[in-house]
């Protein structure tokens, strides 16, 4: 122990290790949906290790990037194996972060005095985004090239400024070599040290308020005469071993994809992405992968020209508030209880609601707007539908208190 | 001594000391912003293009690159011309309102310089994909009986005149853009050159 002592002279090993881990106490009561924000975690780290592999081989050159991911599949030893992980890795990391945010909304995480662990999440969220989106250009695919194509010339949709900021971001007139070179500087050193930064900081404001749980009570009001909580139960060695046995199912089921089917059916890689960029030759559907499908359903959707400004120039803006609506959350729901086991019919209606709804938009997102009727409507009817009911479910949520009829909290966790 | 510190005079320094650091800061930012702009390269890659269309006979249309987009080049002949008129109910900007569109000398009926010679960016104006061109009438060309002929976008169905003009109730917003461009000669155009600066 000599060792260990010499250290803590110098460095708060043991004294972080007890307040983080050992001696942090987490509610005894976490369910299934406290998975996610530890497999957030390791895909995170996944992502990282899997990306310094890649960018040992790949170069990021317009002439070279297509051809230098076709080396990585063929000739790199289990190259094949380490871009899948970080092709599917990418998928799976939103699917974890997307049901670690529907877990929020089930049990009101988000809520005083979590609104900063929920803003720096959102803020992680965006950023996320931005690395998938700068990645995604990388392997020079035609749909990489088309897709970072259309992104970008929604920023020219920007009143004044929109084509200059353009020019800037790509550097160059059109996508082309300097864009792919910088995406790739964003891609492994600016995002992923923010992200990095961001984690850090959502998890020492975690633990300086405490873990919320699906009864969305404060285990700290019930202290036995040790100061723990009586509901509390040390994160090591109990929900170390629990997450453990969380990551073993993930990983089962992640590995299953990346051996059986990496691409799965287009959704995980496009198939227009196996095709070098081409100025020339747009893909037939230019659509992004499906965690970002439902905000490009919402930029879709807004097809009024009578609109000030234009329709394309509101798109713009109603996705960029789709995305700004969950940074207000905190705020705008006002109920007395936080979990949903204890609200009414009115919250829990207008939360599934929400969810549908934002599954058919990731869905429309992926299709042809206007040309295809589902149902009795064309797609694009439905993706306004799917608009309205995504901004009221946020819109009307200082009311939904005043309506529903909560049902009282109980004074220790179940 | 704790009476003889001076409040203000600390306010002051720390003022100063905190202004100057920003302003270094900033004056470090511009550089480095000033960095991501398009290089002399891409610049020089900018640079104007000078196509020969003796060999364009009426009716064909060829695509140079120009700045990375592809620029068609049309050469229309008598009937798609007088079709051009025809159609101007079915179009949302007939008569080029949208004036950062094209340039002043290209805001006519025929949106070119010469009139049979149409010069437009293939970029379609709602998010940037390339159209493809449709010169076959009606039925044929698979976009209705009505189809005069034009350019079809494959990725949201926008349709254009041979004028490239943006027909109603499509997704894009206004007709193709039509790039600055001048003749040095009778065939010879210069795309990238405005018409006033070469004569200037």
């Amino acid at each position: 122990m000599s060792l260990l002592n010499w250290i803590d002279d110098r460095f708060p090993l043991t004294k972080v290790w007890q307040e983080h881990m050992a001696q942090y106490y987490a509610p005894k009561n976490f369910n299934i949906w406290y998975y996610f924000g530890s497999l957030s975690l390791l895909m995170l780290v996944l992502q990282i290790v899997t990306g310094i592999v890649l960018t040992m081989h790949y170069k990021p050159d317009a002439d070279l990037a297509f051809a230098s991911v076709e080396y990585i599949m063929r000739d790199v030893p289990a190259g094949w194996f380490v871009r899948y992980l970080h092709g599917v890795g990418a998928s799976m990391f939103f699917l974890t972060v997307y049901l670690h945010m529907f877990r929020a909304l089930l049990y009101g995480s988000h809520r005083h005095p979590r609104e900063l662990i929920w803003l720096l999440g959102m803020v992680i969220y965006v950023a996320l985004m931005a690395e998938a989106f700068f990645g995604y250009l990388l392997p020079w695919g035609n749909m990489s090239y088309w897709g970072a194509q259309v992104i970008i010339s929604l920023f020219g949709a920007i009143p004044g400024i929109g084509e200059p900021l353009a020019e800037w971001i790509r550097g160059d007139f059109v996508i082309s070599d300097a864009t792919l070179n910088r995406f790739f500087a964003f891609h492994v050193i600016l995002l992923p040290l923010l992200l990095a930064l961001l984690v850090y900081l959502h998890i020492v404001a975690l633990h300086k308020v405490g873990s919320n749980n699906p009864d969305g009570i404060e285990i700290k009001k019930n202290k036995d005469k040790d100061g723990i909580p009586v509901d509390g139960i040390p994160f090591h060695p109990y929900y170390t071993v629990k997450d453990t046995f969380g990551v073993a199912v993930f990983m089962a089921v992640f590995l299953a994809i990346v051996f059986f089917v990496p691409e799965l059916g287009g959704w995980f890689l496009e198939k227009d992405n196996f095709a070098p960029a081409d100025i020339l030759q747009t893909p037939p559907d230019i659509v992004p992968l499906w965690y970002l499908t439902p905000y490009y359903s919402i930029l879709r959707a807004v097809t009024f020209e009578w609109l000030p400004g234009g329709a394309k120039l509101w798109g713009v803006i109603a996705m960029g508030a789709a995305i700004v609506m969950f940074f207000f959350l905190p705020w705008l729901d006002r109920a007395k209880v936080r979990s949903i086991r204890y609200r009414g019919w009115l919250y829990k209606t207008f939360l599934m609601l929400f969810v549908v709804t934002f599954l058919m938009l990731g869905y429309l997102g992926t299709k042809n707007p206007g040309h295809v009727d589902i149902f009795w409507f064309k797609n694009l009817i439905w993706a306004q539908i799917g608009l309205v009911i995504y901004f009221a479910f946020f819109l009307l949520m200082p009311i939904y208190p005043r309506l529903d009829r909560t049902k009282p909290e109980p004074d220790r966790v179940r | 001594m704790a009476d003889n510190i001076n409040n203000g005079r600390r306010r002051v320094l720390t003022t100063v000391t905190t202004g100057v650091g920003l302003a270094g800061a900033a004056a470090l930012a511009v550089p480095l912003v000033a960095s991501m702009k398009p290089s002399a390269r891409a610049r020089a890659g900018g640079a104007p293009v000078e196509v020969d269309i003796t060999d364009l006979a009426p009716g064909q249309m060829k695509v140079v690159e120009w700045r990375g987009k592809p620029v068609w080049i049309l050469r229309r002949d008598e009937t798609m011309l007088l079709e051009l008129a025809s159609i101007v109910d079915d179009l949302s900007d007939p008569n080029s309102a949208v004036v950062e569109q094209q340039p002043d000398y290209a805001r006519n009926a025929h949106r070119s310089i010469r009139s049979d010679v149409l010069v437009v960016l293939g970029v379609c104006t709602h998010l940037g994909c390339a159209p493809s061109k449709n010169f076959d009438k009606g039925v044929a060309s698979g976009l209705g009986d009505d189809w005069v002929g034009g350019f079809f976008c494959p990725c949201h169905g926008s349709k254009f005149d041979l004028s490239g003009r943006v027909y109603k109730n499509v997704p894009a917003p206004t007709n193709l853009e039509v790039p600055p461009h001048s003749y040095v000669s009778d065939n010879r155009i210069v795309i990238g050159i405005d018409e006033e600066e070469a004569t200037a």
